[in-house]
Parts: C-alpha cells; structure tokens; sequence
C-alpha cells in the first residue's frame, strides 16, 4: 500500500545543508496500523512530508497503492504536529472540520453528518461554533483529528497527535484511533513519542535512529486486535514489546551512527 | 531604493494596533467629550479676549453657525457630495487594482522581484507631484482628483497586499494542500484570509490619504468639492466660512476613520486584534 524506498532528505536552507533523513526503506501494508518512534529531531516529521507529497524526497521514493508520490494524493489525510498553525483561527471549529469535505464535493447533507460524527467522537460537539483560538491546546488538537477523522481517508498520517491533551483523553483518542482503523480499515501512520503508546496502538512498531536516520528496528505487536486500556497494558506480552522499543530507542540515542541497522 | 524603503510604510507586522477594551469605552467617550468642550471653550476665549484677532480667527461659535447655517444650503451638501465622490471612487479604483495586481504578483516571486525596484521608485513620489500633470490631462475635471487619489492609495495598499500574501503560514498552506484544495480554493480559503488584515491596515491608511487628497485636489486645481469652496470662501474673504469648511473637513476624517474602524472590527472578528472584545 504505501512504500517508502531509500528516502532521503537534505534539507538546504543556506549555508548550512541538514541531513534529516538519511536511508529509510519500509512497507505499510494495507489497512495496517503502524506506529513510528524515534529521537525527537531525528526526521520523522519530514518523513511524514515527504509521504504526504508536500517536501519532494532529495532520493528514493515514496509509493502509494503503486503509484509514485509527487503532490499531496488525494484520499490521504495528515495531523500535523503544530495542530495550532494547522487550523484556520478565521473558520469556527465546524467550518475548519467541514472544508475538506466542501473541496471533496461532498452533498450538505453528508458533510453535516460527518461533522457531528466526527465532532461527537472527540467530545467537542458544544464547540462546534467556537473559534480555534477559544479553545485549550488540547481541544484544538482534538479538532485537527476530527477534521482528519471526517475526510474519511485510505491513509492517515498523524504527527503526534496527542501530545497536547491529559491521560484520560489520550487513552480515550487511542481507543478512538483503533475503533475508526477497526471500521474504516484505514491505513495508519502514527508518530508518537510515547512508548507505551506506540505499543498500544500499534500492530508494528517501527524505530528510527537518531540523525542520520535510518530504520533501526521494525517490531511487530503480536497483541489481540482487540485491546483494552487496562487488561492489554497489564498484559505480559506488552511488557515485554515495551521493553524491547525502550531498548531500541535507548540504543538509538546513544549510537550517533548505528553501524548496523537491525 | 534600498531594502530598507520598504519598511518605511510601516507594515504593523501581524496587525493593527490594538484597541482599548469597551469596558472603560463610556468614561473613555465621557473624557473625549470634556477634551472638546474644552478646546471650543478655548477657541471661543482666545479671540474674544482679543488674544488673536477674529480676522483671523473668528470664534467658534460663529464658525459653528455659520457651518449649521451652510449646512441647510443645497451648495454646501453638493461639495460634500463631490468630495466624497471623488474619495470613495478613487478609494475603490485603488483598492481593486492593488489587490488583483498584489495577489497575481504575491504568487509570482519572480514577477515580483522583477517590479520591486521600479515600485520602490515610484512609491515614494509624492501625489501632488502630479497635479501639474493631472491639470494637463484633465483639467478640473473630476479624474483629476481621482489621478491624486488613486495614485497615493493605490501604494499604500498594495504594498500591504504584499506584506499579507508572503504571510501565510506555511503549515497552513500545507494543512490546505494536504487535504486537496486546488490553487483558488487556497486563495479563498487560506490566502485571502490571512492578508486580509494587512488589507484592513492599508485600507484605513488610505482613506484618510484619499481624503487628503481629494481635497488638495479640489483646492489647487480647482476641481470641484470643499476644497473648491474653501478656495473660493478663501478669495471672497469670508473667514468664517473658510473655517467652517475646515471643521466640515475634519468631521468628515472622524466619520471615514469610525466607518474603516467599524468595518475593521467586523472582518477581523477572528483576528488578535479584535478578538479580546469579541471573547470579553
Ligand atoms: N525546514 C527545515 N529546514 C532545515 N532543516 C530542517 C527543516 N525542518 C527540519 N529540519 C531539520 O531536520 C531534522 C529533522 O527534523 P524533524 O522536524 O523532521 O524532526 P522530528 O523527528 O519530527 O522531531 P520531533 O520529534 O522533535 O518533532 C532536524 O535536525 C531539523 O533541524
Ligand atoms: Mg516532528
């Protein structure tokens, strides 16, 4: 489904060229949940860029359902880390989740239900008239996910999308997540830096480097497809998975250049 | 023609000034209203005591009448009328051109670094520096008011439009193109938007210009509007009257300055400037 080959991106911002990303080659399959953990700084925003065809990779490519990634393909939605540059403060809430659906040629009708659907399920129906700005950091990125939610993607790419809200939200978006990849069977690129919810929400775990980045580890979860807050964290096998990424990202902090990937 | 000449327009980065909150906004009118009181009682005192001769300077009150006195004349409302002719349609000429030309251009880096140094030649010239020339062409007649008035906007908002295209958020634009809307719809929804402030600062700008102009205009060619009537109240010898038409002017200034404020607040709802007294 999406294929990520030999990526690599240079950033060249006058003097100085950055190497963000080095070598990264690795398979979503379709209707996968995937979840990407790395060193902060260590090009995974980049990466979601170059997939979402907004940055054109410096070499490699990206593929999507065969096709080569060159403008941003449609069917595809993005959470961006800075959910607050990424909402229109001129728009209320409703008309910042709807105007995708407008652009998608939607009929009205349609378009107002998933707006409430969407709205509904990340507890901000009341807000649905409110301005971006009047709302807390995490009911603004709460909006960014129903917006993404509501176009009703193939893929969606998240760029840790909850860094912003409390424990018990968070746990409730996660199950979130998972119900609408569940029933939508959306493919799922998610950024997080939070182990435990990589784990969680994840069927595979992929581990960045630090910079120059390259794949360091690729984890499958072999958790149920049905996961729980409670038993699935308590679970043994989690644990063990949770260890096993902590290891991983531990390890990639501290080689600045791993000589082996994996 | 350096880089510097452009800052010189006073872009307010991101905004407008702020504004006071409208909670204290009546003993803010109260204490307006005590300053001119004030400033007429002065006005009535100085040539009354003799202080200045009201030759030169008649009193207010008499100015004051013979301005309610003028104001029932058909003559008087006909220069306002053309006044505010050549104003709004100068503004509107201006307004339009500078954003279809600042949006075309804002999109064309290259266009645009083609133009600027030829721009920021002839920003800087000063409006009636072209009366001369508008007499030529025109004469008395209206368009050369609206050659002065066109002229001096047109750069004062375009160069606005400028400064709000090259603002939009990157992660915006890209938030836009990652949900699939096309070049217009990004316009629409995203570029226009975030000018639009900019917009608004070039706007009031220019119409206080445009109302300066216009009556320059009317007062050195000769075309007509108050500025005419001032020239003409002015060679009749009628003092007052003169005077009478200068505060005409100026409440005319207060009441373009209230209508762009107004129109301001309503645009901007969402925007930092406004949005404390939209929340309070
Ligand atoms: N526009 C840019 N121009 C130049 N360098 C950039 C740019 N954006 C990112 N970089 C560099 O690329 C590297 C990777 O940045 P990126 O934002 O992708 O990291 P990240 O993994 O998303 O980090 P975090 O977890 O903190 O969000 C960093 O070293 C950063 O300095
Ligand atoms: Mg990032």
């Amino acid at each position: 489904m999406l294929k990520v080959t030999a990526l690599q991106k240079i950033y060249n911002g006058g003097a100085s060229a950055v190497e963000a990303v080095r070598d990264l080659t690795f398979e979503l399959a379709e209707g996968e949940l995937v979840c990407l953990v790395g060193p902060s700084g260590c090009g995974k925003t980049t990466l979601l860029k170059c997939i979402a065809g907004l940055m054109p990779p410096t070499s490699g490519t990206v593929e999507l359902a065969g096709d080569s990634v060159t403008a941003p393909p449609p069917d595809m939605a993005v959470v961006f880390q800075e959910y607050g540059r990424s909402l229109f403060a001129w728009m209320s809430v409703r008309a910042n989740v709807e105007l995708p659906l407008k652009e998608k040629k939607l009929p009205k009708e349609r378009r107002r239900e998933l707006v409430a659907q969407s709205l509904e399920a990340v507890g901000l129906t009341a807000f649905a008239d409110s301005y971006p700005w009047q709302l807390s950091g995490g009911m603004q990125q709460r909006v960014a996910i129903a917006r993404a939610v509501a176009y009703e993607p193939k893929v969606l790419l998240m760029d840790e999308p909850f860094a912003a809200v409390d424990a018990q939200t968070r746990a409730d978006l996660e199950d979130l997540i998972r119900n609408i990849w569940q029933r939508l069977g959306v493919t799922v690129l998610f950024v997080t830096h939070d182990i435990d919810e990589a784990v969680y929400l994840g069927e595979r775990v992929l581990v960045l480097s630090s910079s120059p980045t390259v794949v360091q580890d690729d984890i499958t979860v072999d958790l149920p497809a049905e996961r729980d807050q409670l038993t699935t964290r308590q679970d043994e096998r989690f644990t063990e998975l949770r260890a096993r990424v902590y290891a991983q990202i531990q390890q990639a902090k501290n080689s600045a250049a791993p000589a082996a990937a994996h | 023609m350096t880089k510097t000449d452009t800052t010189d327009a006073g872009p307010p980065p991101g905004a407008p000034a702020p504004r006071g909150r409208t909670r204290s906004g009546l003993g803010r009118a109260l204490l307006g209203a005590a300053g001119i009181a004030a400033f007429l009682t002065l006005w009535e005192a100085v040539p009354r005591l003799g202080l200045v001769s009201d030759r030169y300077l008649p009193p207010a009150t008499e100015v004051l009448g013979v301005l309610a006195q003028r104001a029932t004349t058909p003559g008087f409302w006909a220069a306002v009328g053309d006044t505010l002719h050549g104003w709004a349609l100068g503004l509107a000429i201006a307004f339009a051109a500078a954003v279809v030309l600042g949006f075309t251009l804002g999109a064309l880096p290259r266009v645009r670094a083609f133009t600027t140094s030829t721009v920021d030649f002839l920003r800087p010239i000063p409006s009636v520096a072209l009366i001369p020339l508008a007499v030529l062409l025109y004469g008395t007649d209206i368009r050369s008011t609206l050659l002065l008035v066109v002229y001096a906007c047109f750069w004062l908002i375009y160069i606005q439009v400028l400064y709000g295209v090259a603002d939009v958020d990157p992660v915006a634009e890209q938030t836009a193109r990652s949900y699939g809307l096309g070049r217009l719809a990004r316009i629409r929804y995203v570029v226009w938007p975030t000018t639009l402030p900019y917009l608004m600062t070039g706007l009031r700008l220019a119409a206080a210009v445009a109302l300066i102009l216009s009556i320059t205009a009317q007062l050195i060619i000769g075309t007509p509007g108050i500025g005419q009537e001032i020239a003409i109240a002015q060679s009749s010898n009628a003092v007052a009257y003169v005077y009478a038409l200068i505060v005409a002017t100026g409440i005319l200034g207060v009441l373009i300055n209230m209508g762009v404020r107004v129109l301001e607040r309503r645009v901007l709802r969402w925007h930092t400037s406004v949005r404390g007294e939209a929340t309070a």
